[in-house]
């Protein structure tokens, strides 16, 4: 019996690594390789999740990645010679991806309950102060985005989320224009990154992690706290919405 | 006697330079500024959309478009190895591209190499090639362009070290190097081996990077297409005419025409940057165009006499240890898609085995291939192709050259090794 049992394992193996299937998990490996098996994130800090996150959300970064918004030269040699319909095809693919979510890794150096309260606000609530928007209110109540092109702000490893607040911050990381995010990290201090990005990292995602419906237009302007219209090119309000 | 023989020297020296001036400056193309006008003559809807075609076979817009930006709107930085050079604003604005221009000054710039103000231009832009254009094309080119939304885009000056952004340093590159030329048919050839030529030499350009170049940057005749390495980009691109590398000689028209089509063929994947020209200009190109173009390839490789190849660099056998660790290697990440027998997946993943590109003596596409990954093109054929993960970040220059030394030397590959000093000088230049 054992023996029959090893030797049927042998053939699974033998036939899972000689098995060329013509579909897209097998056309995204050079995605994979990095962003991990299905899409659930690489094994360090820097190569986020891409299931399940929104198509739109998807499309935009990797046109961010090929006309120079975003900047990884891994990335953006690998994807210069594919058409806009692929790389379409291929965000469709990762968000279509519905798949259970880890806990939140436990992060060295524990930070503050001051920290992590000024977090909570800044995410929750923003700050009227500096008439910065909270982030609920365009990432959606949960934070797990909001289709079809805001991301969710959940799941993500701490490094990842500095890095991006960063790079946005300096200019790296940019969005099609008029790039709101650019304007909302402006008004976002160090101290309030650091906050921000630890109370997120260590939010537990919901059971339901998926991005919540498209239009949430009175939701929105209850939230942003102030009278300011924000436009955001890479996300543009549905018709008839503030 | 020491006063003769500096007049004597200083004699050669004043002739060498009015050599150099009657040779860059002499050539006869009297164009007068007000003579532009932006509302000249209208161009036909036929010219211009044959323009556009021509600018498809020119692949202009790759140079001259940042990516993202509007095509042809120029600014996109051409690095050689003498500094930069930013590709201009082919858009017909007044103050910033062509607008202003005339199909005069257009022609001066494709035949003579010379600007709207008759300044010398960077042989960056390989008008030693574009000289063989057509007047008749060169005015549809620029009707095309005319045609297009004038976009205000200054092109930022050149960032050549001194002296050889100069206009004497480009005057003295050109008499060594530049002749205008005109495409002569050749009667003894077919007609169709006539317009494969008038586009590979022409507007191809494919012997700008197909063929050797010096250390001044200087190319060879416009039809030496016996491979060479592509400064800054580091990739060597191919012998077209030489049976080691390539097997132009030995497969049918069809096959090459797929290739330029499709970015593969049975025997033959396009790589590096060979893929950017598939992507903006092969696969627009007609297959008339392209069965002329792979006609006149086939039979100059059919020509081509093995022993004006260089000879073959001496191999290497591999040690044990580098061979056992290769195909361990080989095993934990590439045979999933390559195959145990390096006999790859038809339209998915290239053969190892018998593949020409791996066994060539030139390493350097090799190791970058290894290093980058990369996408075959999406054209029509394969509108959905599949790819090949970067291993820099995963594979150490030690781990890459033995890889690369199982590949070669495998399933009857007959290639030499490679040492970590191979990888390392490739990851060298890459970073420079």
């Amino acid at each position: 019996m054992k023996f029959f049992l090893s030797a049927w394992l042998m053939v699974c193996v033998v036939l899972t690594a000689h098995g060329f299937e013509n579909t897209m998990a097998e056309r995204t490996r050079a995605c994979t390789a990095c962003h991990g098996e299905q899409g659930k994130a690489g094994p360090d800090g820097y190569y986020p999740r891409l299931a399940g996150k929104p198509a739109g959300y998807l499309y935009n970064q990797l046109q961010n990645f090929k006309q120079g918004r975003r900047h990884y030269d891994l990335m953006t040699r690998l994807i210069d010679p594919l058409s806009d319909a692929y790389l379409q095809d291929m965000a469709q693919y990762f968000s279509g991806l519905k798949l259970p979510y880890p806990a939140p890794a436990l992060l060295a150096g524990s930070a503050s309950a001051a920290l992590l309260a000024r977090g909570q606000v800044l995410a929750r609530e923003g700050d009227v102060r500096t008439g910065l928007p909270a982030c609920v209110a365009c990432h959606g109540d949960k934070l797990t985005g909001v289709a079809p092109a805001v991301p969710g702000l959940l799941g993500l490893p701490l490094d990842y989320l500095n890095g991006q607040l960063g790079a946005w911050q300096s200019g790296q990381r940019r969005a099609h224009a008029p790039d709101c995010m650019a304007q909302v990290v402006q008004r976002l201090t160090p101290e309030d990154v650091m906050a921000v990005a630890n109370y997120l990292a260590r939010q537990p995602l919901p059971p339901d992690a998926s991005p919540a419906p498209a239009a949430q237009g009175a939701v929105r302007a209850k939230l942003l706290s102030t009278s300011e219209t924000w436009r955001c090119g890479s996300a543009p309000l549905a018709k008839g919405q503030p | 006697m020491m006063q003769r023989l500096l007049g004597l020297g200083l004699a050669l020296c004043l002739a060498t330079i009015a050599w150099v001036v009657l040779d860059n400056y002499a050539d006869g193309v009297a164009v007068s500024p007000s003579a532009s006008t932006s509302a000249s003559v209208p161009h036909s809807a036929q010219q211009v959309a044959q323009g556009a075609y021509l600018a498809r076979a020119g692949n202009c817009m790759s140079c001259h478009t940042v990516p993202g930006q509007v095509p042809f709107s120029g600014g996109r930085a051409i690095e050689t190895p003498f500094g930069k050079v930013y590709a201009s604003n082919l858009t017909p604005d007044d103050a910033t591209g062509l607008g202003r221009w005339n199909a005069q000054h257009f022609w001066r710039a494709l035949h003579h190499g010379r600007s709207y103000d008759g300044r010398l231009l960077a042989p960056a832009f390989p008008y030693n090639h574009t000289s063989l254009v057509t007047r008749a094309d060169a005015d549809a080119l620029f009707a095309y362009f005319k045609s297009l939304a004038p976009v205000a885009q200054a092109t930022p000056a050149s960032e050549l070290r001194w002296p050889f952004g100069t206009q004497a340093a480009f005057a003295v590159w050109r008499s060594l190097y530049f002749k205008p030329a005109h495409f002569t048919e050749q009667p003894q050839h077919s007609a169709e081996w006539n317009r494969g030529a008038y586009l590979v030499e022409g507007l191809g350009h494919c012997a700008a990077c197909h063929g050797p170049r010096d250390d001044l940057g200087g190319s060879g005749a416009l039809d030496d297409l016996r491979g060479g390495l592509i400064p800054v980009v580091n990739w060597y691109a191919p012998s077209l005419l030489s049976a080691r590398e390539t097997r132009l000689a030995d497969v049918p028209v069809q096959d090459t025409v797929r290739l330029l089509q499709t970015g593969h063929a049975p025997h033959a994947w396009v790589n590096g940057p060979m893929r950017e020209v598939v992507q903006h200009s092969t696969q627009h190109l007609s297959v008339a165009d392209l069965t002329a173009m792979a006609t006149y390839l086939q039979a100059r490789a059919r020509a081509h006499v093995p022993e004006d190849d260089a000879p073959p660099a001496p191999s290497r056998s591999p040690t044990r240890r580098a061979a056992q660790r290769g195909a361990a290697l080989y095993d934990d990440h590439c045979a999933v898609c390559h195959g145990k027998q390096g006999q790859g997946v038809a339209q998915a993943y290239p053969a190892l085995a018998g593949s020409l590109a791996v066994q060539m003596a030139h390493t350097t596409n090799l190791v970058q291939t290894v290093m980058y990954g990369g996408f075959s093109v999406t054209t029509p054929a394969q509108p959905k192709p599949f790819g090949m993960p970067p291993f820099v970040l995963v594979l150490s220059d030690r781990d890459i050259a033995d890889v690369l030394t199982h590949i070669r030397t495998q399933w009857g590959n007959t290639a030499g090794a490679l040492t970590e000093f191979d990888v390392v000088r490739v990851r060298e230049m890459q970073t420079r």
